[in-house]
């Protein structure tokens, strides 16, 4: 390979990279650009508005808004508890022969496809809520529950990489100086772990509000802030699902555009504060 | 001397041994449903329908009320996704991998951890957007179809696609580049001859978990063009099946109780596929792992 080719080859190494990296900026200037519309003028005060109402005129996106933040939030709750605490049986506070094991079963997980936690939830989990308390099923309760079983792995294999990395650095140090595992755990691993749980989190969470396909088959679909967990509720992802299937009118798209940038937004901020907990834990070392 | 352990502990380890056991037994109920409701299902008239299965294989006869017109789909869109993101994908991972410093790298893989993380159905939106801006300018006729599916699908799996062949080709060890450029070699030939096939094991890794991830996502495809009875593929722009959906649309839509057994049956053959495809995954790791650590390539 002569000095030329080896050149050329760079370039077009180069030019590929380029074209995978601005196909992220070519996707938010596509949202951005069908938004516009509705951002100017009145359409603006319309579409933050509580009523969702596209035959008169009305597309207000708050409802999917809080919509989205509550079963995002909600399902997070549950979820991290219990990935935490998994990650913590893990790492010395369970029976460590079962460790291996467990985390083959948290890797299967992630290979479960969406649509089978959903069907299986739409047939076993619903029908138990509607016989538990009363309405149809279709709930906040049930898409957050089915919500966290699908960020479990997600947020289980992040701790335990950064659980991991902790111990095999002070795990030595730390039996030497007679602790046990678990207080070891508790006194080292977790409080050198923050950042790490941070990162977990904003991830887990970038994963929850981003999910289509549990809003959208247990949630119920209402266009409504949800009052109660029982109550149906409408995500910006299942809005957009819905929408598209149905409608046709052009600032109805335009709405739907302006939910795509939000989730955007979201997503960026997301990763710029991954970015600054990174960056200050290299500058750390 | 060892004291009793501290209330906290014992609240720690009590919490973590309760979340320890729920877990799996989430994932052992889950299958355990699905089995209970699909495994009855489970035959060759859950493909084929009415039709002899070989009629339908070799000779394209049409399958009503089966599964196989929406395997072909699923089949035909990983196939072109694949053939999209793949070169893409491992050509811009190498990129960051060897070639690309200091600012630049910052930049691009700042670009691919953001695309990595955009929730799919943003993929389907910009789809979607893309046959609006085609119906505005130069194809009136535009329609969501087989190709544009794929297109999206190609950029949602590019970003793990390059991140595992990033992490493929940093990983390998130290000597290897040593000994190439102790031999003569340029960088160009070090990467071609050394890390490239020394990093196969693991890139291909990547290709199968993106296989998978390419299988079962629905939220991309809902908007760019699958629907529910298309029969087999036609074309590049037409409309198709896939199974995911497939199964999305009779869990809400199902008439029969017949249709239902069908719906939990084709759950488990889409679950069988991705895990398959992760249990491959999975060992080719295993091995290599085992390779690099002990030293010995053969």
């Amino acid at each position: 390979m002569s000095l030329t080719t080896n050149r050329l080859c760079e370039r077009v190494l180069f030019c590929v990279t380029a074209v995978s990296a601005l196909s992220v900026l070519a996707i938010f200037a596509f949202l951005l650009w069908f938004a516009v519309p509705v951002f100017r003028g009145e359409a603006l005060g319309s579409l933050l508005s509580w009523h969702w109402r596209p035959l008169r005129g009305e597309f207000g996106i708050l409802p999917m808004l809080t919509g989205s933040l509550c079963l995002a939030v909600s399902s997070m709750l549950l979820a991290y508890p219990l990935a935490l605490g998994l990650c913590c049986f893990v790492h010395g506070a369970g029976a460590a022969r079962a460790a291996r094991p467990l985390l083959a079963v948290v890797r299967f997980m992630t290979s479960v496809p969406t649509v089978v936690y959903g069907l299986v939830s739409v047939f076993l989990l619903v029908p138990i809520i509607r016989s538990a308390f009363s309405g149809s099923g279709f709930s906040w309760l049930a898409a957050g529950m089915t919500l966290a079983v699908l960020i479990i792995p997600t947020l289980v294999l992040l701790i335990d990489s950064q659980f991991r990395q902790v111990q095999e650095s002070i795990g030595q140090t730390a039996a030497a100086l007679g602790f046990t595992p678990v207080q070891q755990l508790l006194r080292l691993t977790l409080p050198l772990s923050r950042r790490g749980l941070g990162m977990a989190a904003t991830l887990g969470f970038g994963r929850a509000i981003g999910d289509t396909l549990i809003p959208l088959m247990l949630a119920g679909n209402a266009a409504r802030p949800p009052q109660s967990l029982l109550d149906p509720l409408r995500t910006l992802t299942s809005h957009i699902a819905l929408v598209v299937a149905t409608d046709s009118q052009s600032l109805v798209y335009s709405s739907l555009f302006a939910c795509g940038v939000f989730l955007f937004l979201v997503s960026l901020l997301i990763n710029l504060g991954n970015q600054a907990l990174r960056g200050r834990r290299v500058s750390d070392d | 001397m060892t004291r009793p352990p501290r209330l906290e502990e014992k609240v720690v380890r009590g919490f973590s041994w309760a979340a320890a056991l729920a877990v799996p037994a989430i994932v052992g109920i889950l299958l355990g449903f699905l089995l209970w409701r699909g495994v009855p299902g489970l035959s060759l008239s859950l493909f084929f329908g009415d039709t002899p299965p070989l009629d339908a294989m070799l000779r394209s006869a049409p399958v009503f009320d089966g599964l196989w017109p929406a395997c072909q789909g699923t089949l035909s869109l990983v196939i072109l996704a694949m053939g999209l993101a793949v070169p893409l994908g491992i050509a811009s991972g190498i990129y960051l991998a060897e070639y690309a410093t200091g600012r630049l790298r910052r930049v691009l893989s700042f670009c691919v951890d953001l695309l990595a993380g955009i929730p799919s159905i943003l993929m389907g939106l910009f789809g979607f957007a893309l046959i609006l801006l085609l119906r505005k300018t130069v194809a009136p006729v535009a329609n969501t179809g087989l190709l544009l599916s794929a297109l999206c699908l190609a950029l949602l799996v590019l970003p793990y696609l390059i991140s595992t062949t990033r992490l493929a080709v940093q990983g390998l060890p130290h000597a290897l580049r040593l000994t190439g450029a102790s031999l003569g070699f340029s960088h160009g030939q070090v990467v071609a001859r050394i890390l490239l096939p020394a990093a196969m094991h693991g890139i291909f890794c990547g290709v199968i978990l993106a296989i998978g991830r390419a299988a079962e996502d629905t939220a991309v495809i809902l908007l760019t063009g699958v629907v529910a009875n298309a029969g087999a593929p036609s074309s590049l722009t037409g409309k198709y099946e896939a199974l995911p959906f497939h199964i999305y649309y009779l869990a809400a839509e199902y008439q029969t109780p017949a249709q239902l057994t069908q719906a939990f049956a084709a759950a488990l053959v889409l679950l069988g596929l991705t895990g398959l495809m992760f249990a491959m995954a999975r060992c080719l790791h295993a091995r290599l792992d085992k390779k690099w650590k002990t030293g010995t390539s053969h």
